[in-house]
């Protein structure tokens, strides 16, 4: 499809009738988390996370989710907009990103989820343990894959998505489910506290240098 | 997954291909003409331009006009002062802009011909503009502080245009002995960067606290308030107590007002210092370039329409960036970032004569107070109905009573933040 728009382009100037140019309000929106999350979310780390690969019901959810703060003025904001009726989404905790949320409109969040859910998944460049990683495969079949799917590079069902995600976001991230600083699906609930507690802490680590590993 | 960025395109409805034709200015086109925007300065703000533009548009021919064959950031560099980092790190070329098809000029902007929109250079060549983009950073008030010139700053370091500058206050701090005195004295404002004279400050401490532990530092500041206060206090407190004094404008009759270098003399009305190291930031107007078009008014810096960065005294013509009297957003470099992607857009959108979008600006920043100890400002920001401010829709500062662990990670994100937005000005 690029190709062609190029095509396009270039024949245009013998053509003499328009370009292909025109700079639009999605752009306007999504340009500007550039130079944190990386050109199309693609984040050159080594934390800020990648925004590709996964579904507008995820991303809209993270966004609201640091948008609104609490769960019942999440959960209103959700309810009230049918747009939104497939989303589901948890209160969440951030650094910065609850700052940026707020000043946005649930329309414009709508343009910028449309923007990401667009993006491939980017499989960041990051060392990795292989005999490490090896373990984590077998935790990730064993406890995640039934919800994470295809290796973990799947956002069906509106999950999150894990492969080539930065290592530190991935590891905070399962820090803050498991203090409860943030709320998880009773599923992933259920499968990560029996990990932890027959793998030990350090099942962490090696399921973030499985997914590290995965090229989807 | 499909690797489409779908274009929505704007608002002036149509979505056939003919109709759009009829809005843009036939006769150009038709003939073949050429849009040409010049771009002068290839930092934080030109780079962007030109990227961005190029992007959108790869008929638009560009071009950019950078004295130095490659940049400094100045941002980050205060680790490099402190010693976490090395300056290498700092230094970024301009091949993947030429890569992009933008024509990268490694001259200087001497002069701009309003009358025959040309941009003249040092070396005597000439480029001709449709459109003008001015991103010249800033310029020093060299006149405010008696005794403070180039020649000064080459042993007074300001190390507020990153490089040399860079290197040389760092240099001093490795020479300086145990229990010496480090003296900054940070600027009214506005000025580029407001927390990074105290980001400076938590960099040198963290030095001086290990490898000089008797040393101290003097803040003679010209105001009585500074960006992040609050957070940088308590971080001083935490991190490097009874090493740091800073002193309010009130309190020295508005900070230091004259040096002696060759004496290594700085002074305020009322008393004289003798420091071992002086890091003195003069007060800063817009870059050169931009002072001697008459792109800026009576306060030194350059008035703008806020939704486009047209000059509001040479149409035609916009600036970004420090240079910019960007109502609202502080002098930075993601403000620079974010306000080239707007002028970007109006800009394209004047020379195709279309409708741009609805401007939305971001800025973002981080200061590094330890190597596991970070804290931030951050504004999403949308242009007022009046128009007169880019108005803060939301935002604000790291909570003050944030947990190590929260401090900790926004190191990593400042790091983060740092390759990705070098990504964006040099690939």
């Amino acid at each position: 499809m690029r190709l062609l728009v190029h095509l396009i382009l270039f024949s245009s100037l013998s053509l003499a009738v328009f370009t292909l140019n025109a700079s639009s309000q999605s752009e306007m929106l999504t340009d500007t988390c550039v130079a944190c999350h990386g050109e199309n979310g693609n984040s050159l780390g080594p934390a800020i996370p990648n925004l590709g690969g996964m579904t507008r019901n995820y991303l809209l959810g993270a966004m609201l989710a640091f948008k609104y703060g609490e769960n019942d003025q999440l959960n209103a904001a959700i309810e009230s907009d049918q747009d939104l009726e497939d989303v589901e989404a948890f209160a969440r905790k951030s650094t910065i990103m609850a700052r940026i949320a707020k000043g946005y409109s649930d329309e414009e969040i709508k343009i910028i989820a449309d923007h990401f859910s667009e993006q491939e998944l980017f499989v960041s460049q990051q060392e990795v343990n292989l005999i490490k990683a090896k373990s984590g495969e077998k935790l990730h079949e064993k406890y995640c894959a039934n919800c994470h799917e295809n290796r973990g590079t799947s956002s069906e069902g509106d999950t999150g998505v894990l492969a080539g995600q930065w290592r530190p976001y991935f590891l905070w991230t399962m820090a803050d489910y498991l203090d409860g600083s943030r709320e998880m699906p009773k599923k992933m609930k259920i499968k990560l506290k029996k990990m932890v507690k027959v793998s030990g802490i350090e099942s962490l680590d090696l399921l973030a240098n499985y997914y590290a590993s995965v090229i989807p | 997954m499909r690797n489409l960025r779908r274009r929505h395109f704007l608002k002036f409805g149509s979505a056939s291909l003919i109709a759009g034709a009829s809005a843009i200015s036939m006769p150009n086109i038709v003939l073949g003409a050429v849009r040409k925007v010049v771009i002068i300065g290839g930092g934080a703000g030109g780079t962007i331009a030109a990227k961005y533009l190029k992007k959108s548009d790869p008929l638009i021919e560009v071009t950019l006009i950078e004295s130095d064959k490659t940049y400094n950031t100045c941002f980050m560099s205060n680790e490099v002062i402190g010693g976490g980092r090395k300056i290498e790190s700092l230094n970024h070329g301009y091949d993947g802009l030429k890569n992009r098809g933008v024509n990268v000029v490694h001259d200087t902007a001497s002069a701009i011909d309003i009358d025959r929109n040309t941009v003249l250079t040092t070396s005597g060549d000439r480029f001709e503009y449709d459109r003008l983009i001015v991103s010249p950073g800033i310029s020093f008030k060299m006149d405010d502080i008696d005794g403070y010139d180039s020649v000064a700053a080459k042993v007074m370091p300001h190390a507020w245009k990153a490089g040399a500058q860079t290197s040389l206050l760092r240099k001093q701090l490795l020479a300086m002995d145990d229990g010496g005195l480090v003296i900054l004295a940070p600027p009214a404002n506005p000025f580029r960067c407001p927390p990074g004279p105290y980001e400076r400050v938590c960099q040198i401490a963290h030095y001086l606290k290990r490898y000089k532990p008797r040393s101290k530092i003097l803040v003679i500041d010209s105001k009585d308030k500074f960006s992040k206060q609050a957070l940088f206090m308590q971080g001083w407190e935490a991190r490097y107590k009874g090493m740091i004094d800073w002193i309010p404008g009130t309190e020295t009759g508005g900070g230091v007002t004259s040096v002696d270098s060759a004496k290594m003399v700085v002074s305020t009305d009322f008393d004289d210092f003798n420091p071992d190291v002086a890091n003195i930031i003069p007060p800063q107007q817009a870059g050169d370039i931009a002072l001697l078009s008459g792109l800026s008014d009576s306060s030194g810096w350059c008035p703008v329409h806020l939704g486009t960065f047209e000059s509001k005294i040479h149409k035609g013509i916009h600036i970004i960036g420090d240079a910019s009297m960007a109502n609202g957003m502080p002098k930075s470099a993601y403000a620079a970032n974010s306000q080239a992607k707007v002028c970007a857009a109006a800009v394209l959108a004047s020379l195709n004569e279309t409708e741009m979008p609805e401007p939305s600006y971001v800025n973002t920043c981080y200061s590094l107070v330890a190597p596991d100890y970070g804290i931030s400002i951050a504004a999403v920001y949308r242009l007022s109905e009046d128009q007169s401010e880019i108005k803060s829709m939301s935002g604000g500062l790291t909570a003050i009573d944030a947990s190590a662990d929260t401090l900790q990670r926004e190191v990593q994100y400042a790091y983060s933040w740092y390759d990705n937005i070098v990504a964006d000005m040099f690939t």
